[in-house]
């Protein structure tokens, strides 16, 4: 068997799901191939050289593959797939937008965010929200699979390192052009692979008192910071907060929930945190069930208390 | 310019799924369907277009059993002009569901297809996508704002991890709705009743000439791992040492 996993980078540095795609892909078992497409993104194929497992970089710098765009990615991608038994990217914003592409012009099921490998060509993966587990069999020729980083646990340490290989890109298909990019400048650390996250709710009640109470808490634990849908959808924080479902997937050593309720789509985002804090002021709150701590109350009496007794 | 927009026909958000005792599959049976959640939102967009005279009509596409015709029938309902059922198994998966929409691409010409970024039964996430490849147009997934330029170009703001990021993409093309592109409006009784009167036709996938057998084996569907909460503690002391002491967390 041979793999290739897709990097995800931003042309400086990879991203830390990676080391969790990796292990998926260990999982499998075979000669394990590393894809940095990108442009001017030489750091990077030169830093994965050394992440263990890997036996080749495979490196493609081009304007055209400068912005990740789905369109120049998945043909390239879909050319490379020929050469290999797997397709290896994280089921992130990223990956989920190019992945699929790459599937149709190979003409091959994806399967999606998968968080068990059973066999080779064998895979689970969570669907209606996580509340049941699916298990699926391949028979395409390439399985092009997307995994659930972090139900993996990283690669550590890093490796003799691998040869790198240029692979010349194709040309821009100059279907799609990114204008412009938002990113929400934070010194937290990352939502996905924090160690801790504090994440509020609508019972927060505003945008001034989420910053006001969860803030002081997440820098004293060192935390990033997540949210229900509902919180982002009343605009108290923006919408790469929102954990759930249809937001990230996260699964830290501490969750703390401040004023969510527990609905299915958000436990769907964050029911494999190692341990679960609840705060809420109804008892009946199905968050609770899955709490392995649960304080009853209002958080804006209970919240101060908690970051100062830490 | 003509829309497209598929919509799929789901378990209603509010219901928890569980899988058949013996595992073959997740037990639907007498349970509430309703539309997919971001298919409304699609369908949304759709008619916002259509209302601000950047759109001239409205097609809603299902792939599905039979019992998506009351999917489709909400669709015209909310503003859908006509719409077209492809009769195929429930559990059809994403790549065929994209060979049967570009086989009606190629009969319809839209300018636009317009769905929705995820169905919340099998949280696939691939039918846009999978269907711009097979056409070969590109493609805005997770949008959160579009804006039609004239031009032949769009300008589509998504969500991505870490924030936001506009591109201008080629029409025609595929957009896949995400969750604050906007709010769906509810159909009203007379336009429950208007619906009944609209054109519905209904195609086989060999009318399309398309095979939909699938590519996976479903080999089971399990419960996920369980939980054990529910532990109350008292106070905010008592937590932090639970948290210290027990779970060893900080
Ligand atoms: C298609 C679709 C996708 C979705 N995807 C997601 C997703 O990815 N992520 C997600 O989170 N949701 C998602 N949802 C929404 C989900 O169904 C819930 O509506 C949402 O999670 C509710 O957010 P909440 O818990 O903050 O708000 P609520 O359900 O309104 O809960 C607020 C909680 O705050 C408590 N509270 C209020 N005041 C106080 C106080 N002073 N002190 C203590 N507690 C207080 C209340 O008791 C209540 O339990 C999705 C829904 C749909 C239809």
């Amino acid at each position: 068997m041979s793999l290739l996993v897709v990097a995800e980078h931003d042309n400086h540095t990879f991203k830390a799901s990676l080391r969790h795609v990796l292990a998926a892909a260990r999982d499998i078992g075979g000669d394990i191939h590393l894809l940095v497409a990108g442009s001017g993104c030489e750091a990077v194929a030169q830093a994965a050289r050394a992440l263990p497992g890997v036996a080749c970089v495979r490196w493609a710098d081009d304007p055209a593959l400068g912005d990740g765009g789905a369109e120049n990615l998945a043909l390239l991608v879909s050319r490379l797939a020929r050469d290999y038994t797997h397709v290896l990217t994280a089921a992130s914003a990223f990956g989920k937008n190019w992945a699929p592409r790459a599937a149709a012009l190979l003409d091959v099921a994806q399967i999606s965010d998968i968080v068990r490998v059973d066999a080779p060509d064998t895979f689970t993966r969570p669907i209606y929200a996580g509340s049941v587990w699916a298990t699926y069999r391949s028979a395409d020729p390439v399985k092009l699979v997307t995994v659930r980083p972090t139900a993996f646990e990283a690669v550590a340490g890093d490796g003799a390192p691998a040869p790198l290989e240029a692979v010349s890109a194709l040309p821009d298909s100059g279907l799609s052009r990114r204008m412009s990019v938002a990113l929400n400048q934070s010194t937290r650390p990352e939502l996905e692979s924090a160690r801790v996250v504090v994440s509020g709710g609508r019972g927060l009640g505003s945008a001034e008192r989420f910053k006001a109470l969860l803030e002081p808490l997440a820098d004293k634990l060192q935390a990033a910071l997540g949210a229900s849908r509902a919180a982002v959808d009343s605009g108290y924080v923006p919408n790469d907060y929102q954990v759930g479902q249809t937001g990230k997937v996260v699964a830290p050593d501490l969750y703390i929930a401040v004023g969510i309720s527990g609905a299915i789509q958000h436990l769907a985002g964050m029911k494999a945190s190692r341990v679960i804090v609840a705060i809420n002021k109804d008892p009946e709150a199905p968050i609770f069930s899955v709490a392995d701590y649960g304080l009853v109350g209002d958080l804006n009496e209970i919240v101060p208390r908690l970051t100062d007794a830490l | 310019m003509k829309l497209l927009v598929p919509v799929k026909r789901v378990l209603d958000y509010n219901i928890k799924a569980r899988p058949k005792a013996d595992g073959s599959g997740v037990e639907l049976a007498g349970l509430k369907m309703s539309m997919n959640p971001f298919d409304e939102i699609a369908m949304e967009a759709a008619i916002r277009l259509k209302e601000a005279g950047q759109a001239t009509e409205i097609v809603a596409v299902s792939c599905g059993p039979a019992g998506n015709q009351e999917t489709l029938r909400t669709a015209l309902a909310l503003g859908a002009d006509r719409a077209i059922l492809v009769t195929c198994e429930a559990d059809v998966e994403p790549l065929a569901v994209a060979k049967l929409l570009q086989a009606l691409v190629a009969r319809e010409q839209p300018g636009l297809v317009l769905c929705g970024k995820q169905a919340i039964d099998d949280d696939a996430n691939q039918t846009g996508q999978m269907l711009a490849a097979l056409l070969g147009w590109a493609q805005a997934t997770f949008a959160s704002r579009i804006e039609l330029q004239g031009d032949g170009a769009a300008l589509v703001t998504r969500e991505i991890d870490g924030g936001l990021e506009t591109l201008s993409i080629r029409l025609p093309a595929v957009i896949t709705a995400d969750l604050r592109l906007n709010e769906p409006r509810y159909a009203t009784l007379p336009n429950i009743m208007k619906a009944k009167k609209k054109p519905l036709d209904t195609l086989a996938p060999a009318d399309l000439g398309v095979d939909t057998a699938p590519r996976l084996a479903l080999v089971q569907v399990s419960e996920p791992p369980e939980r054990q909460g529910g532990l109350i503690v008292p106070d905010v002391a008592a937590l932090v040492d639970k948290l210290k002491n027990e779970a060893k967390v900080i």
